[in-house]
């Protein structure tokens, strides 16, 4: 391998990324206010088709684009209604809205299966490109991928370092106590949740809009199951998301650089494999935590064990449960 | 008969709410309403060999929704169905693979059903197990499994068993005509099948409703801590349920492929055992209602066909009128202060 193909591969891998990125991220803000949005798979899917519908016929990427937040927005109010207020069980909701978004976004799109409309135009930061490799690697992509990049850290500072993002990170783990402190319970989670849904839908029209431009029937279903899949990977941490999409990232630009390779493993079998070793990979982070486990670990060299208590921490403690006030 | 009518309204309005909204949805994409929803709901009905398919559907739709009511029942969400229905199918293929001219036939019918049924019992099982010792939420390990199971599938189909000269999604090389399952003349309904689902749903409704295992589990869905408590073997009896479900599913994908497909194809379960899982959260746990719901979304799927064909309105009108009962059901229940699922 040589020091171009390399270059590129990352710079890639910066790319796949981003509506990865984005949607993780949506999906962190709403599981650290403690409701789970199972549906991502479908709002990605249904946002994404809408936004690519909306900037076809205007011919517009921005209005395109506040389709699909508006679009993620509604369906997460939706399950903030039915999931916080209604107190109804949010994996049957999300599970449910998972499967009628995906088929709602095959009905209303069929109209706009395989034509070609606006795209996210590429945007190189003047100046900055001309910086040997990082130049290369950040700053000729487009607005998306800069929006992914910026994404991250500014959550995690907010989340980290702030009075709000103190109060949201409490109402996933002890919202009563928020609640003795006056703070309406209710009204945060449903900002969050919105917010969340907004930036998964924003993600679905990175797909449509950018990175696999345009609509065919279950245009990127599976990514938005790899998405929640990621978060728990990440531990609710948002770096170690930020890690976990990259990782993805790489295994699917390694699962295509495979195709054209001497082994004899079919294309087929690639375009699942990061999928799978995906999931592997979490099953077994998520079992190092197990209490089962505990005692063995315990007994093994401390940096060791401070490296697998790294890996493992635990999910908010209120997540999925309703809040009743007392 | 007051209460009857107070339990029957909850799902009649319900239905009206969700027909509203597909009819609203349908208006939209400029389609003739009424003569939509009369494919819909009458479109499998029309031709014998139009409700042979109809019923060939409905067959592992009930085999994946009787699993999912057991495992539903012991208070798990068993999202890896599909992947346990696909497994189910590369055993049966696997063992069918062994099969010689004038071999009995029946035996490696038989067999292929059971190793279908053992494999998707263990796939199911490795869920229960991830669940139960590892912390790992059955969901997305189902999910997983349900990646590893198609990757499998994939991998057998252009791999090792592909058809020679041409490997295609169309599926491994097809099975000798002697191992399909007879069919009724003129249709592709083979008996067998939907006899084994009934049987399946007797055989499970016998364990849930009438036996002591059966309250056991039921005791384990509502409260694995209070059952336990109470000296039932809680992790057994959920293990058990899992591996049932999953011997359902294994069931299942067996039987389409030595019925439906020939040959073992890369989506076995398309789809079916999703839908199971609606049809599932839309009884919650009570097998009286199964057979019913799973007939009514077989219809309007299988009916659904018929609509690019006369109405050029695209079918996944189907599963959008499916998942907006399901929706609107749950709220109707959650309104009332019911348990959902």
């Amino acid at each position: 391998m040589n020091w171009t193909q390399l270059l590129t591969d990352i710079a890639a891998i910066i790319a796949v990324s981003a509506p990865l990125i984005i949607a993780t991220m949506g999906i962190y803000l709403s599981e650290r206010a403690g409701v789970i949005n199972l549906s991502v798979d479908g709002s990605m899917l249904l946002a994404g088709m809408t936004g690519f519908a909306v900037a076809y016929t205007t011919n517009s990427v921005v209005l395109g684009f506040v389709a699909a937040a508006l679009v993620g927005g509604l369906i997460a109010a939706l399950i903030a209604y039915l999931g916080v207020s209604l107190r109804i069980s949010q994996t049957a909701i999300g599970f449910v809205l998972a499967l009628l978004c995906t088929d709602l976004s095959s009905f209303l799109g069929n109209p706009y299966v395989q034509q070609t409309g606006p795209a996210v135009p590429a945007w190189s930061i003047p100046g900055l490109t001309t910086i040997p490799v990082l130049g290369q690697l950040l700053f000729s992509h487009d607005a998306v991928i800069y929006l992914s990049l910026t994404l991250v850290p500014l959550i995690a500072w907010w989340m980290m370092r702030t009075r709000s993002g103190l109060i949201v990170r409490g109402l996933g783990e002890r919202p009563d106590a928020l609640f003795a402190r006056g703070i309406d319970v209710i009204r945060w989670r449903y900002v969050m949740v919105i917010i969340g849904g907004v930036l998964i839908g924003l993600a679905g029209a990175a797909y449509t809009l950018d990175l696999k431009q345009g609509w065919t029937y279950r245009h990127m279903a599976g990514t938005g199951w790899i998405a929640l899949a990621i978060v728990i990977f990440g531990a609710w941490r948002p770096w170690r998301i930020l890690l976990g999409c990259y990782f993805f990232a790489a295994l699917q630009t390694m699962a295509s650089r495979l195709q054209d390779n001497s082994w004899q493993i079919p294309t087929q079998v690639l375009q699942v494999a990061p999928f799978v070793v995906m999931i592997l990979v979490l099953a077994v982070v998520n079992s190092l935590g197990a209490p089962e486990l505990q005692r063995w670990i315990n007994r093994l060299p401390t940096p060791l064990r401070r490296m697998i208590r790294f890996l493992t921490s635990p999910a908010p403690a209120a997540l999925g449960q309703p809040f009743i006030q007392q | 008969m007051k209460t009857q009518f107070v339990a029957l309204r909850t799902p009649i309005i319900a239905m009206i709410v969700a027909l509203t909204i597909t009819a609203v949805l349908l208006l939209l994409a400029g389609a003739d309403v009424f003569a939509a929803f009369g494919v819909l709901l009458t479109g499998a009905l029309t031709t014998p060999s139009r409700i042979a398919d109809m019923l060939m559907l409905l067959a592992p739709l009930l085999l994946c929704a009787v699993g999912l009511t057991m495992s539903f029942a012991a208070g798990q969400y068993n999202l890896g169905i599909e992947g346990q229905m696909t497994v189910g199918g590369v055993a049966a293929m696997w063992f069918l693979r062994g099969y010689q001219d004038g071999a009995p036939v029946l035996v490696y019918w038989i067999g292929a059903v059971l190793c279908g049924m053992l494999m998707g019992a263990l796939w199911a099982l490795l869920v229960a197990l991830l669940k139960r010792y590892m912390r790992v939420s059955e969901i997305f390990a189902g999910l997983g499994f349900n990646f590893v199971a198609l990757g499998l599938a994939l991998y057998l189909v252009f791999g090792p068993w592909k058809r020679p000269g041409v490997a295609s999604m169309s599926g491994t090389e097809p099975l000798a005509d002697a191992l399909w399952l007879p069919t009724v003349t003129g249709t592709r309904l083979t008996l067998v099948t939907p006899l084994l689902a009934i049987v399946m749903l007797a055989i499970v409704w016998r364990l849930i409703r009438h036996t002591h295992w059966g309250l056991q589990v039921r005791a384990c869905g509502l409260s694995a801590l209070a059952s336990v408590r109470m000296g039932v073997p809680a992790t057994r009896r959920t293990l058990e349920a899992m591996a049932l479900c999953g011997a359902c599913a294994g069931m299942a994908g067996a039987l389409q492929v030595i019925g439906v497909y020939h040959a073992l194809v890369p989506n076995v379960a398309s789809g079916i055992g999703l839908m199971g899982l609606l049809v599932a959260l839309l009884v919650r746990a009570d097998i009286r209602w199964v057979a019913a719901v799973a007939l009514f979304f077989a219809v309007i799927t299988s009916g659904s066909i018929q609509l690019p064909l006369t109405l050029s309105i695209d079918s996944s009108i189907s599963g959008v009128l499916q998942g907006l009962i399901v929706l609107a059901v749950i709220v109707a229940r959650a309104r009332r202060g019911e348990e959902v699922a």
